[in-house]
């Protein structure tokens, strides 16, 4: 929860700062190199830890599966919601 | 799409760094990630707060716009808890946080890294930047075989910036407004809804 904090916090100071345009592009700069680094981090804390090495082509299986999970049960639901609601919205047109 | 090429070098890199080169055990032990993470759900934080669209839409009363992520929750939540039985190396819970993400890897992987461990990480990273991708690469054909909303839904987060070129392209600009609002409100969700999963 504590991390949460900190995307609050963020978005207070974003808000206040909102029309100094230059500061956010700073801020997104440094969101990107920040991601890169964290990811970067990341990727070490997995090459040392020798169970997650030896089972990364499965990770890579696992993620495939739910994502294809995700989308497929979004697309199938936006499927209904868009004849039951939407298709409406276009006659009216 | 470049930057998820360039976030799959990164994490290839620091593995490649892990296996061969073995860092000092006093750095790892310090939890460099935990201080990165901070610092980065900080500053997107302030993208959010900065995003004049993101403050517009909660102003805008049209309450029917909000089936459209509404719809991809309930859908992410049916399609991976069904999917998840193929995954026996993921637990249910685990399974729907990584869903939850809705493509928003950034902050996915790095949450449910500190929540549910590096492997779970690692997955969601990997999970959440496919699920970019192949909305990337396929919404054209799921605008044309499943309705004008299924790209915006399969985009889930990455629809409010990554994905919503794609995705005006492929539905037309009539659409941008549900992309967007789609892609806001599940970017603000995605952190409550991970949280309170694996909690």
């Amino acid at each position: 929860m504590q991390v949460l904090l900190f995307l609050v916090a963020g978005m207070f100071v974003g808000y206040l700062f909102r029309y100094k345009k230059s500061i956010l592009a700073t801020a997104s700069t440094a969101t990107t190199w920040s991601l890169y680094l964290l990811i970067f981090l990341l990727g070490i804390s997995v090459g040392t830890n020798d169970t997650v090495v030896r089972a990364l082509g499965r990770l890579g299986v696992q993620a495939l599966v739910l994502s294809a999970g995700g989308i497929a049960g979004s697309v199938l639901v936006s499927c209904f919601v868009s004849r039951a609601f939407f298709d409406v919205v276009r006659h009216e047109k | 799409m470049k930057s998820s090429l360039i976030i799959l070098g990164c994490l290839t890199a620091g593995i490649l760094v892990g296996v061969l080169a073995l860092p000092p055990k006093t750095f790892l032990d310090l939890d460099p990630t935990i201080y990165a993470l901070n610092v980065l759900l900080f500053l997107v934080g302030t993208e959010i707060g900065a995003n004049t669209r993101v403050w517009q839409m909660a102003r805008n009363q049209n309450v029917r716009i909000l089936l459209v992520p509404l719809s991809a929750i309930l859908g992410t939540f049916l399609g991976v808890a069904l999917f998840s039985v193929f995954v026996p190396g993921v637990g249910f819970r685990e399974s729907l946080a990584v869903g939850f993400g809705f493509g928003y890897y950034t902050l996915a992987s790095v949450l449910i890294a500190q929540i549910g461990g590096k492997t779970l990480g690692v997955v969601a990273l990997l999970s959440n930047i496919l699920r970019e991708l192949a909305t990337l690469l396929t919404a054209p054909l799921l605008a044309r075989y499943f309705g004008r909303l299924a790209p915006i839904v399969s985009g889930g987060a990455t629809s409010m910036d990554t994905t919503l070129p794609i995705i005006t392209k492929s539905v037309g600009t009539e659409y941008a407004v549900i992309s967007v609002v789609n892609g806001v409100v599940l970017t603000l969700l995605a952190p409550v809804l991970i949280t309170a999963i694996l909690r």
